[in-house]
């Protein structure tokens, strides 16, 4: 394998990885805080991909404007789906809230199958994201640079809303105790609402990069993404933001390079992250970055 | 309450014991994934037979019903969707159905129940192997892959060959083994062999191993919504190699979805396509009638199978003499020089069809039909 060929795998695993990464934010911002795996967050991302997909083409909105109009609507539908589905069930034990998400999952992804249709679409790229540029053999796409920055930079943002602001303040409240958050005077469905919303923008960003990166639109394509950006959060630590980060950066430089070294395992790469997932949960179920959370009784 | 509730139970009860088939109706069950992975094959297979079913309505003075059950591009829902059209809807033959795992899983269920069941584009040897009551109006993958393998090492003087596999498909294993036993047969050589699976979108790392093994030709059995995204992960790698693969390739959405990528991409298919210069009067009637219902889009094969698949159903039936399941088999077992839009179609002892492998070029964001040929096995 020449340097070339290497460094070529290595921004594929960069762009990959930064990709599972940005998803991974939202997925253990919402457990972090709610202790909910919100398996919605696949059909969130593709409704985003799908929302840019319409704001351009049935609305001949601008391209910037159509990326914003579609964040905001999907913030919306998380907003949405938090009250119709989630708030219900605030009380209920953990578990139901949990069920309430993968019904949430399987209803939007087949809504989206009725009204969108289950063919692929097409997605629109402005030109200067369509070429690679050469650096000394190796290509470079605009994304590859880009995707890794804007999820720090949504790293760094995510962290200062949650530690240095006053929802911030009640998100991490709830995220201890919730009853007693609400006797403290904490707009407990306000800041969870806010939560799903944030969550949900996020889910949206990463759903309309994935889309720039492999661009084609179905109403199935958030699942697999969905799942391997849930393995890198646990992988990184549930809950914990720079671990989702760095989780999915480096479940994308496995998968690229598993495939790199030992090319006739190629068709076992998503299974190979799947025993990653087993093998993390079995032996630190708290992952890299996660901290151990004591039980209250 | 209690009355009408038991009023509906002798209802129900009544209703199962008289058999459908006693009726005057002829009934063909359709079983097709109009959701799910593959819907696009299965949403324009369902237009071709809906058209066919316009044209004749009716066949031995009986009139002709569809019963249509989406398959959800699942095996399992195959199966069950199958039974459903045998045990509930008590059809006299089915149509179905795109995807080989799917047209597997479902003709189980027919064959064991006796029902005889016309494949569209389910192109695996094994969907018909042993079946008494299986056929299918296309060809099989030997056959394809020998045609591109041909075309590839004949027609254009390639060497040596990569293949990018999805593992979790049996048409593309299928397809896949084929095609590199007919190139080195013909003697080529095949430098690499990658896998992956369906529902993966990157494909970066098996490109790059294969980029670097410096291939002629990239032959990519898939279905035409990853087949799309491959072709532009290629070229944003750099690929210089051309690109061939199978039928299934074969959608005009391609070009829409793969944009520049797809310039340039040959794939095998059945012999007809819609830009096609010389067309026998059944395609010709077929392509009008469908841009008459269609003014939006342009036909395909799909379509073009979904309609043989109907019209072969009812040539058997007329040639039987009766709607019964055991003779429908037993005529359509006999067919030969059946005349309809993919060309003169025989059905052969294995129950394939026996047709030419025709050659589709994008060129200029346009399908261009180059030419059927013959494959060398």
């Amino acid at each position: 394998m020449t340097i070339e060929i290497l460094l070529q795998h290595l921004l594929n695993g960069l762009t990959l990885g930064s990709l599972y990464a940005l998803i991974a934010i939202g997925y253990t911002m919402v457990y972090g805080i709610l202790r909910l795996i919100n398996f919605a967050h696949s059909e969130i991302f593709m409704l985003g991909a799908y929302f840019v997909f319409w704001g351009v083409t049935l609305f001949h909105l601008p391209w910037p404007l159509a990326l914003f109009g579609a964040v905001v609507a999907v913030a919306l539908v998380g907003v949405l789906v938090d009250r119709v589905a989630y708030r219900p069930l605030r009380d209920a034990p953990r578990i139901s809230a949990l069920i309430s998400a993968i019904g949430v999952s399987f209803f939007l992804q087949n809504v989206a199958i009725v009204l969108f249709k289950a063919i692929p679409r097409e997605v629109y790229r402005p030109q200067w994201l369509e070429d690679p540029l050469l650096v000394g053999g190796v290509r470079v796409l605009p994304l590859t640079l880009f995707v890794p920055i804007f999820s720090v930079l949504l790293m760094l943002g995510l962290v200062y809303v949650v530690y240095h602001t006053k929802p911030g303040l009640g998100m991490r409240a709830i995220s201890k105790d919730i009853e007693t958050s609400a006797l403290m005077g904490v707009p407990v469905n306000q800041v969870i609402a806010l939560t799903f919303g944030l969550g949900s923008a996020l889910a949206a960003a990463s759903g309309i990069m994935w889309a720039l990166r492999y661009p084609q639109l179905q109403p199935v394509m958030g699942v697999i993404p969905g799942f391997k950006a849930f393995i890198a959060a646990v992988f990184g630590g549930i809950g914990s933001i720079p671990g989702a980060v760095i989780g999915g950066v480096i479940l994308g430089f496995l998968e690229i390079l598993i495939v790199a070294f030992f090319p006739d395992l190629a068709g076992y790469r998503d299974a190979f992250a799947f025993v990653l997932l087993i093998v993390v949960l079995l032996v630190k179920p708290t992952g890299l970055l996660g901290a151990r959370s004591e039980e209250k009784v | 309450m209690q009355r009408a509730l038991w009023m509906a139970m002798v209802l129900v009860v009544l209703g199962s014991l008289t058999p459908a088939w006693a009726a005057d109706t002829v009934r063909i069950g359709v079983y097709l994934p109009l959701t799910g992975q593959n819907a696009f094959g299965g949403q324009l297979e369902l237009e071709g037979v809906q058209m066919a079913h316009a044209e004749v309505g009716e066949v031995l003075g009986k009139k002709v019903e569809i019963v249509v059950v989406d398959n959800k591009s699942d095996k399992v829902e195959a199966a069950n969707a199958v039974k459903r059209l045998i045990d509930k809807e008590r059809v006299h033959a089915i149509i179905g159905t795109y995807g080989s795992s799917l047209a597997m899983a479902g003709g189980e269920v027919a064959e064991k129940a006796g029902i005889p069941q016309v494949g569209t584009s389910c192109t695996n040897p094994l969907v018909t192997q042993g079946k008494k009551h299986i056929f299918r109006v296309c060809f099989i993958d030997p056959f394809q892959g020998a045609g591109a393998a041909t075309y590839a090492v004949k027609n254009l003087g390639l060497k040596k060959a990569a293949v990018l596999v999805d593992v979790a498909n049996d048409y593309s294993v299928g397809l896949a083994s084929f095609f590199k036993r007919s190139f080195t047969k013909l003697g080529g050589e095949v430098v690499a062999t990658l896998n992956y699976q369906s529902g993966d979108q990157d494909f970066t790392a098996q490109l790059q191993q294969i980029i670097s093994k410096k291939p002629d030709v990239l032959f990519i059995p898939s279905y035409f919504a990853e087949g799309a995204i491959i072709m532009k992960q290629a070229k944003e790698l750099g690929a210089t190699f051309k690109i061939m693969g199978g039928d299934a390739m074969d959608n005009p959405e391609i070009v829409k979805i793969g944009g520049a990528a797809v310039e340039g991409f040959m794939h095998t298919t059945f012999p007809y396509d819609p830009s096609m210069p010389e067309m026998n009067p059944v395609a010709r009637k077929f392509t009008d009638n469908w841009k008459k219902a269609h003014p939006d889009k342009d036909p395909n094969v799909n379509a073009a199978l979904g309609y043989d698949a109907y019209m072969i159903i009812i040539d058997a039936i007329k040639r039987a003499g009766a709607a019964e399941p055991a003779k429908i088999s037993a005529a359509l077992a006999e067919t030969k020089g059946f005349v309809g839009v993919t060309g003169l179609t025989t059905i052969n002892e294995t129950h394939d069809a026996e047709k030419p492998v025709g050659i589709v070029l994008i060129k200029d964001g346009k399908k261009t039909y180059v030419g059927s040929i013959q494959p060398e096995l």
